[in-house]
Parts: C-alpha cells; sequence; structure tokens
C-alpha cells in the first residue's frame, strides 16, 4: 500500500489548528502585495498524525535495530536526553536575549567546550558549526587564516588521503584550496614516504582522519605529523572516527591542530534522518584566536561572581559560521551524555566499540574478502568482490540484510576499497545482537553461492522493492504538481 | 557498567577469547605508547536522576518566554508550535534514523522531505526546493556561492537591511573564493536604495540579495528591483520569512532566482539560536547548481511509488572537489517540524498565523507612537518594526526588563544611524494585554517616569 | 573490439575525423564504468575546447566525471537528443550516442590520439 501524500488528503474546509481570535482592532492590508493563491493542504489534526505516523512505520531506525553504518557510529540516543533538551528553560530562550537572562545555558555551552578541550587535547572549542562538514569548513578556514596571518600567501594545496571522505575535498575547494590525493600504503595507512614527497611550502596543511576510514589507526601518525609541520603546514583532524578514542588517545596529543567533532555521532546525539547535528571545531592555543565569533566565556565579577558571556572581541576571527549560536539544542544532549559518562565511561564506550568491531572482522574474515588484515579499531572494512566474481554485488548484499532485519552498513566507501563493506557496530550493541548479524552476513555468503538470484533481487520484505534511481535522475520529479 | 553498553565482563571475555586476546589493552597497541590512556580530567559520572537534576538547575537560571512577554525577534521567532509536530518529532522511528540512502528501509523519511520541498516551493513560489540548509544564514552564503558559480562572475551586492548575522555568515563563507562583496544602503522607506543598487548592478554582479521583509521589518517591491538585476545577467537572490509568506506575495512571483529562509518560525522553538533549519528553493534552470540533497520521486521494480535521494553527483561524496557544496547532514529533523506544523496550518491557518502577527503589530506601533518621545521609522512593515526611543534603547530595554518584559533588539549593535533605535517584533503569540502592557512600561520612560 | 575508424584518448574519449570534421563521444568502457548516465552537460556551438582540458560533464546515478577534449577545435554542433535521451550513451556509445561535432584547430591534435590497438592495450593494463 502506497502511503497517500499530504496533497492527496487535502480536502477543502478541513482545519488542523484552531487559533485565537483576533484581540486588537484590524489594520489595512497592504493590498499590493498580498497573495491570491496559497496551495498549501488542508488536513484535519487526525489526519496528520494518522500520515505521519503511518510513515515513521516505514523508516528503519536505530530504535527499531542494528544500524551499522560505518563512519556514521549510529549509537544508541538516550531518552533522558530527549527529555531535558526539551525543558522550557533551553527551549523558550532567546538568542538575542540579554545575558544576565541566560546564564544556565551559556554555563551548559562553556562547560561543554570545556568537556571537548579536554577530550581532544585541544584547548580552543568552538560549539557554532552544525554539522561536521560545517566544523571542517571551520577548521579549514582557521588553517587558511592562520597562514595570512603570518603573511604567508603561498600556500594554496591542501593534502588529502585517497581514503578520505568526500567532505574534505569538496570543503578544501570552498576555502579556495586545490586538492592534491596522497595514496596509501599496503597497511591501509597513509603512505608517509609518498606523503614526504608531495609536502612542501605551497602545502597549507593535511586533512586526514585517525582512525582512518578503513577504521584503521595511522600507524605513523606521529612521523606524518612531523612531515607536515617541518615544512610549515597544519594537521587538520576528521574526528568522525573520534568513537574508537575516547580515554584511548588525545588527537591533540598525536599531532592535530584542528579538529572537527560530530556531536550526532560520538555523543550520542540523534541522527534525525539527516540532522540536526552537531559539528563542534577545537584547536590548538595558537589557533585560538581564530575560532568563529562569538566564543562563549567566562569573567569574574565583583558582584555577581562567575559570568557567562558570548564573546565577540575576537579581530582574528574568521568571523560567524552560523546565523546565531549553533544547535544549542544538540549541545544540551551531548552535555548531558558527558556528565553521564565521565571519564572512564567514555573510556568503556571506545574500548566495548573497538572490541566489538574486532569481533566482527574475526568472525566474518574467512566468509569475505578483507582487504587489509590487521586489529581495526571502531569499524571495519570488507570487500565484496569474492561475491562480486559471482555476480553478487555489494548493492546486493546490502539489500539481502534488510530482508535479514539488519540496516546495511556503508557501501561503496572508502573509494580505494572496490565493492566496500563498511561496519560500525558501536558499543551499544550486545554480543547476541553481533552473533545474529554475523549469521546474516554468513547466510548472504553462501546464498551468493547457491542462489544468487535471491541475493540480486533483494529485498523482499520491504514496503518497497528497489527503486528506479536512473529515472529518478533522468525526469526529477521533485515536487507534487497533483 | 552503563554508558548504555549492553555487553557484560563475561560477554567481554568470551569475545577476547574468540579473538586470541587477553586484554581490552591488547586493541589498543597500536597507539603510540606515551600517548596511550591520557588523563581525562572530567567530572564524576552520573545516575540518571542526578543529571536530570543538574539540567533541571540549569534551565531554571535561564529568563525563559513562559515566563515573559517577548517583544525580541531579529531572525528568531516566538511563535506557535501545536502539540502535533512533537508527537511526530519524537517518534524514534524518525529522529533515531540516518540519511535516508538506503531507499527501502526510509521510505517515512524520504516521502516527508519530498512533502517539505513541495511545501517550501508553493510558499515561496519557485520550481525547485532542496531537503533543508543548516540555517537561513549559511542558506544565504550558499546561494551567494551557487550565483556566482552560475554566472562565472565574483562580485556580490548585499542590501545592508539583511539580517547582520547572515550578512557575516556570507562574509565567511566567501572568504576563501574571494569574491567582492559590495552593499547597497536603505532609504527613508527602510527599502534598497535604488539608485545606489542601480549603480552597482554591473555585469561583474553575479546576484542581488536582499530580505523580505527586511531586517528592519520594512516590505518592498522587488519586481523594479528583479528588472534592474536581470537586465545586467545577474541573480536576485531573496530571504524571505516563511510566515510572512502566509500573507504576502511570493519572492517566485517577483522574479526572484533563488529564495532561501529560515524556517525555524514553522512550528520550532526559539532554542537558544539552534537547531533551525534554512529553506532554499530556484528556478528549474539552475537545478543542478544547487546545494544540498534532493529528493526524488520515482517507481520500484513493481511499479509502485517511492522516494529516494536524486542528483546526489552534485554531492560531496561523488563529486568530491567538484561538488556543489560540501554539505552532508542538514536539518532534516527540524524539516521534519516544518513540514508537520505546514500541514496541521494548512491553508487558512498559515494565512491567519500571518494576519494575527500583522494585526497585532500594527495595533503595538499605533499605540507606541502615540506615546509622547516615541517615533516610528520607515514605510510599510509586516511583523516587525522600528522605533526610535526617548531615552537610550539599553536603558529602555533594563525598564521593560524589571516590568518582565523581554523588549527589542538594539539596532546600535550593527546601524551606526540607527543608535536610538528598536527593533521589536510582535507574533500571535503576543496577546492584547501583553502588547498594553508594553505600552504602558514604554510610556513611563516618555513621561520620564 | 574498439572501432578502428578513430582515435582515443586515456580518458576514455574517443574522436572520429569526417574530411574537415571530428565527431566526439566516449567509448564503451567509459559507459559501462558509469553505469545509467542520467545528465550530460555540453557545451553550446561555438564554443572552443583545448585538448586534454574538459569541456563538460557526464552524470550517472553514482558517479559524475569530468569529459577530456580529445583534441583542440571549434564546437560546430551538440547532441541534442542527450537532453531528453542520455541514456543513449549508454546504449551506443560510437554511433547515436555522439556528443560533439568539432572542426579540429590543428590536425595534428589527432595524431596524439591512441589507435584503437592501442586504447585496447590501455584498457588490459587497467584491468590489472
Amino acid at each position: 500500500m502506497t502511503e497517500p501524500l499530504l496533497f492527496e488528503l487535502s480536502s477543502p474546509g478541513r482545519v488542523g489548528c484552531r487559533l485565537p481570535e483576533l484581540d486588537v482592532p484590524e489594520a489595512p492590508l497592504p493590498e499590493k502585495l498580498l497573495r491570491q493563491e496559497l496551495a498549501l493542504p488542508e488536513v484535519s489534526e487526525r489526519e496528520v498524525v494518522q500520515h505521519f505516523t503511518r510513515l515513521s512505520q516505514l523508516n528503519f531506525s536505530i530504535d527499531t535495530g542494528f544500524y551499522p553504518l560505518g563512519s556514521c557510529t549510529m549509537k544508541y540516543n538516550p531518552k533522558l536526553h530527549e527529555e531535558v533538551a526539551r525543558l522550557a528553560g533551553f527551549t523558550e530562550i532567546h538568542p538575542w536575549q540579554s545575558e544576565s537572562m541566560v546564564q544556565g545555558a551559556l554555563q551548559l555551552m562553556y562547560e561543554l567546550q570545556q568537556y571537548l578541550a579536554e577530550i581532544t587535547g585541544l584547548p580552543g572549542v568552538s560549539l557554532q558549526p552544525v554539522a561536521g562538514a560545517h566544523g571542517e569548513l571551520t577548521g579549514m578556514l582557521i588553517v587558511r587564516a592562520y597562514h595570512l596571518h603570518r603573511g604567508d600567501e603561498g600556500r594554496s594545496v591542501v593534502l588529502v588521503p585517497d581514503s578520505a571522505h568526500g567532505t574534505n575535498p569538496a570543503t578544501a575547494a570552498m576555502c579556495g584550496y586545490e586538492v592534491l590525493t596522497v595514496p596509501s600504503d599496503s597497511r591501509g595507512n597513509m603512505d608517509a614516504h609518498e606523503l614526504e614527497r608531495v609536502m612542501d611550502e605551497t602545502v597549507a596543511g593535511l586533512m586526514l582522519t585517525n582512525p582512518n576510514t578503513l577504521g584503521l589507526f595511522e600507524e605513523h601518525i606521529l612521523q606524518v605529523a612531523d612531515i607536515v609541520h617541518e615544512a610549515g603546514g597544519l594537521i587538520y583532524c576528521d574526528g568522525a572516527n573520534m568513537n574508537a578514542l575516547l580515554g584511548i588517545a588525545k588527537p591533540g596529543e598525536l599531532g592535530t591542530d584542528v579538529l572537527h567533532l560530530n556531536l550526532h555521532k560520538t555523543f550520542s546525539t540523534p541522527h534525525g534522518g539527516g540532522g540536526p547535528g552537531g559539528g563542534a571545531t577545537a584547536v590548538t592555543e595558537e589557533l585560538t584566536p581564530f575560532l568563529p565569533v562569538p566564543v562563549v566565556a567566562l569573567r569574574q565579577e565583583q558582584e555577581t561572581g562567575t559570568r557567562y558571556y558570548l564573546d565577540h572581541g575576537r579581530p582574528l576571527s574568521i568571523g560567524r559560521v552560523s546565523g546565531f549560536n549553533g544547535n544549542f539544542g544538540v549541545m544540551v544532549k551531548a552535555y548531558a551524555y558527558l556528565r553521564s559518562l565521565g571519564a572512564s565511561g567514555l573510556r568503556q564506550v571506545s574500548e566495548n566499540a573497538v572490541l566489538n568491531a574486532n569481533y566482527l572482522l574475526h568472525q566474518l574474515k574467512g566468509y569475505y574478502f578483507l582487504p587489509y588484515d590487521r586489529l581495526c579499531l571502531h569499524e571495519c572494512v570488507f570487500s565484496g568482490r569474492s561475491q562480486a566474481k559471482l555476480g553478487v554485488q555489494t548493492v546486493d548484499i546490502a539489500k539481502r540484510l534488510i530482508d535479514l532485519g539488519f540496516h546495511p552498513p556503508t557501501v561503496y566507501f572508502p573509494l580505494i576499497v572496490d565493492e566496500a563493506l563498511m561496519i560500525e557496530p558501536t558499543e551499544t550493541e550486545s554480543l547476541e545482537t553481533l552473533d545474529a548479524f554475523v549469521s546474516a552476513m554468513r547466510q548472504i555468503a553462501r546464498e551468493a553461492e547457491t542462489e544468487p538470484e535471491l541475493v540480486r533481487d533483494a529485498p523482499h520484505t520491504t514496503p518497497v522493492s528497489r527503486l528506479d534511481e536512473a529515472t529518478a535522475a533522468r525526469k526529477p520529479n521533485l515536487k507534487w504538481e497533483g | 557498567m552503563s554508558s548504555y553498553i549492553p555487553n557484560t565482563d563475561a560477554d567481554r571475555r568470551r569475545m577476547l577469547e574468540t579473538l586470541g586476546l587477553d586484554s581490552l589493552e591488547e586493541l589498543f597497541e597500536v597507539i603510540p605508547a606515551r600517548q596511550r590512556y591520557p588523563h581525562l580530567d572530567l567530572a564524576q559520572p552520573l545516575a540518571e536522576m542526578e543529571v536530570r537534576k543538574l539540567l533541571h538547575g540549569l534551565a531554571e537560571e535561564n529568563a525563559d518566554l513562559d515566563h515573559h512577554p517577548c517583544f525580541l525577534g531579529a531572525g528568531a521567532y516566538h511563535h506557535f508550535v501545536p502539540a502535533v509536530v512533537d508527537c511526530i518529532v519524537r517518534r524514534g522511528e524518525f529522529y533515531t534514523a540516518y540519511t535516508p540512502y538506503q531507499p527501502e528501509v526510509s521510505q517515512g523519511t524520504l516521502t516527508s522531505i519530498y512533502e517539505f520541498q513541495t511545501m517550501v516551493c508553493e510558499l515561496t513560489g519557485m520550481d525547485v526546493a532542496n531537503a533543508s540548509m543548516y540555517d537561513g544564514a549559511t542558506a544565504l552564503a550558499e546561494a551567494g556561492l551557487m550565483a556566482a558559480r552560475v554566472t562565472r562572475r565574483d562580485g556580490l551586492i548585499v542590501a545592508s537591511t539583511l539580517h547582520p548575522s547572515y550578512r557575516q555568515v556570507l562574509r565567511t563563507y566567501t572568504q576563501g573564493i574571494g569574491l567582492d562583496i559590495r552593499e547597497v544602503g536603505y532609504g527613508e522607506d527602510g527599502g534598497v536604495e535604488f539608485q545606489q543598487a542601480e549603480q552597482l548592478l554591473d555585469e561583474g554582479m553575479a546576484g542581488l540579495m536582499v530580505q523580505y521583509p527586511n531586517f528592519l521589518g520594512s516590505l518592498e517591491d522587488l519586481l523594479p528591483l528583479s528588472e534592474l538585476v536581470h537586465a545586467v545577467g545577474a541573480l536576485l537572490v531573496v530571504c524571505v520569512d516563511p510566515i510572512a509568506l502566509g500573507l504576502l506575495r511570493p519572492p517566485g512571483e517577483q522574479r526572484a532566482d533563488i529564495v532561501v529562509g529560515e524556517g525555524q518560525s514553522l512550528g520550532n522553538p526559539l532554542s537558544f539560536g539552534g537547531p533551525y533549519v534554512g529553506l532554499f528553493a530556484c528556478r528549474q534552470k539552475y537545478l543542478r547548481q544547487m546545494p544540498g540533497r534532493l529528493v526524488g520521486m520515482t517507481t520500484d521494480t513493481t511499479g509502485r511509488r517511492g522516494f529516494v535521494l536524486t542528483l546526489q553527483p552534485r554531492e560531496q561524496h561523488i563529486r568530491r572537489e567538484k561538488a556543489t557544496s560540501n554539505i552532508c547532514t542538514n536539518e532534516a529533523l527540524v524539516a521534519l517540524a516544518v513540514t508537520t506544523y505546514l500541514a496541521i496550518m494548512g491553508k487558512h491557518g498559515l494565512r491567519q498565523v500571518a494576519e494575527l502577527c500583522y494585526h497585532k503589530a500594527h495595533y503595538a506601533a499605533q499605540q507606541i507612537v502615540a506615546l509622547p518621545g516615541y517615533e516610528r521609522l520607515f514605510g510599510q512593515f509586516f511583523k516587525e518594526f522600528v522605533i526610535r526611543t526617548p531615552s537610550p534603547p539599553t536603558e529602555v530595554n533594563a525598564h521593560l526588563g524589571e516590568r518582565g518584559i523581554i523588549g527589542g533588539y538594539e539596532l546600535a549593535r550593527d546601524y551606526p544611524q540607527l543608535t536610538d533605535c528598536l527593533l521589536l517584533c510582535v507574533t500571535e503569540m503576543n496577546t492584547r494585554e501583553e502588547i498594553d502592557r508594553l505600552v504602558r512600561a514604554l510610556g513611563e520612560i516618555g513621561s520620564g517616569a | 573490439m574498439e572501432p578502428t575508424d578513430r582515435k582515443y584518448t586515456k580518458q576514455h574519449e574517443w574522436a572520429k575525423l569526417e574530411g574537415d570534421l571530428a565527431t566526439v563521444g566516449i567509448t564503451n568502457y567509459a559507459q559501462e564504468q558509469l553505469g545509467d548516465i542520467v545528465y550530460v552537460e555540453l557545451p553550446q556551438p561555438s564554443d572552443t575546447l583545448s585538448q586534454s582540458e574538459p569541456f563538460g560533464i557526464i552524470e550517472s546515478v553514482k558517479a559524475a566525471s569530468d569529459l577530456f577534449a580529445p583534441i583542440s577545435g571549434g564546437v560546430v554542433a551538440v547532441n541534442e537528443e542527450l537532453v531528453d535521451r542520455p541514456e543513449l550513451v549508454n546504449e551506443d556509445p560510437y554511433g547515436d550516442g555522439w556528443m560533439l561535432r568539432v572542426h579540429p584547430g590543428d590536425e595534428s591534435g589527432m595524431d596524439a590520439l591512441m589507435t584503437a590497438e592501442e586504447y585496447e592495450v590501455h584498457l588490459k593494463t587497467l584491468e590489472e
């Protein structure tokens, strides 16, 4: 059954919400500026609730089951956070309200800044970016501002590993940089020799992810950092994979100068179907003056004691990156998470995340090709190439997993692994779930040999089967025309 | 142990055994020894009831709008959020889902985004809309980058009556690309200085960016501006208040090329500045230059209707350094709130909200200018207006604060010619009693009380 | 077997010279790699191509690639059919899926390209 759209449910005269009567005299309306037609749907509240409730039931979500999307850290979203984020003291405050009226909010932001600084080993933190890519843009603009401030206008290149997430080169281009790719070696590390070859004074910095998108810790990280720093460049670290390093290592101690974090990955705030996120950016002491403005700061006042305030007096700042303060509602959830876990809890997160991923690696090793046979961190990457030889591609494996009750892992990324399957279980999954996933993956591997059509035609159990993406792109239908 | 970790020590032992390892530490031997296991100086972990209490304490230190009538706008607005919105947005199937890359198990999210795109097009009068941007400010910035891409020019003209924070974000976003940004001032009616715009618009300019209603609350007819802009082959970029579009002619009918806006007003609380949601819509011919995600309708192998992410090659994960933007995660759940809000309000409800704002704001303005010492600046307005106050605006706001009222935005922050002015906002949330209370309090200042 | 009536680039474009006009398109290998083509962005007639420089973009569902000019010259015609039917590039890359007709600026441009045999050898190296 296809779910009708709101426009198909609409019927003239239906009213959804009653508003109060006007309690002041009417003023003359600006006739020439009035619109004639507004074709929004007319549906009742009951229909609205039914419609969206039924739509929600078409979704797979973390609350429904295992969601091992590599690089996304689909960990459980604690329900306490949903409750506290909705307190009126947090939702009903205006970003321009006078600071004396919002000290609780500013204190929360300040403490969150401090927490993230401590976890990363990078003292300067901005909470303004609202997504990872936004934090990346912020970070790379800081890199650019740093070099210009030193009077160095010759750095026009940014280096990016061949395993990089697409946002990395896209971000570098948005900052006006040319992007050069550095290959990985046979162990899945960035090739330090190749890096040395291309690193020079035209390079503003290296954008890397550690652990990288293969789920592997960069074994030469200290050497890599030295190579870049010695030539006057900066290291930008994509912190999407921070779930592997909480309490295990601080990026700031591994040569990182700029880092972005994903509150909606590592710090348990919900993904929301594609946002809202939180993309805090953390930098070294030296780079702190370039952070976006405002930063939440603290001062001691004689009469009122501790006062939190928004510090706008930052002449070297790259400027604002958000219209207001960033995703405060998301920050509340990350803050609650950090207060619940503490240092010991955070370390347990990474230990369990890494153990779970290695367990899956070990259990799937004989069934799928493993391009880099070494201990992974919080995610592992397989290749579906053995199955591809039998005519079953990674996309088919993914769709068949849906039939078996699991959300597929990330597929076809990173680009350096053919038919890639990137699996990140996170720490919030039980051994039973992991074993069930392993069984399912092994079953599919068998089916690829004995009943390949079953896999190629999957999924068989979903509300819709495979969708025609080619037609959707050739003849885009992006809105309802009635 | 909690940290929301189900596995027990026994589970972990079994797993380590399977791996042939003796301890968890062996998993981290790859980390250089000196940097391994740093001490994290953080507060002790708290139990759920303690965290709840702590957060309540922090929330209670904030003076919220449930307890204080508010006349502050300036880009973030106190509007009514019907109960239905949160009820939908709280469903775990929506908020704990990921970006819909596997469409067969994401039809809920994808369908609602298609509905969102449709409604944004309808509101703005444009041909295509994307699945959302981070907020109005970054949507504007991306519109600037897009105009430059489409026209292959590197100049932009920006109205000084565009939100100051938005202009700042535009400058931040374009600093790496080297766009030449010029400002055009405002005239006596509060609208764009037409002659100045005419002079600045030449064939080096990719676009003119204006706000509707503008930051000073003023309304202007965009058609004459659109003619100027198109005559030099540039794009007209309009930043809107979507509530206003319940009442006013949309920019699409005034020949805008790109429309952006802040969707917070449509079913989302103020939330101290975020999460908000950027609206982004444009003409059909610019479709492939548009940043952000797009959802399209298609059919499955049995001919059933379904929805998918489409035109993805424009995006970062495929096009990489040649992508239209680096945007990945956007504001899907906030967009869902917008969709639910527009559904429950519908064509009549949204018009009614807009009218309530309009009439209440005009009533407030009329009462205030009747007070000695107060004057209203500029011409036609929607729900915000500028008043010149007899005392410095900071004093006025302090006085209002003592009366438990959250006053207006002090324009001295951004407009050197308006240092004695406040920007006041009135919405459907302000009752007549509240407005009368505001007027009385302002009257006390005027008469030197 | 690659058609021998034309020459090839490493980036999988071909150019076929007939009189004073060269037709340009992409090879079978390229269309296979790209998958279902959904959109082709081409220059206008009277634009100029520069050998080895990008002249357009070809999009499939999962990829977007630059198209590199096999030769330099002025664009005389563009295959308008591809606007409504980009799948022609998949169906008939050497015939109806042609992209541009170009007036070569310089005859020696064709000499820099690979013959069908050389291109086939190049394809073999990619498979390794």
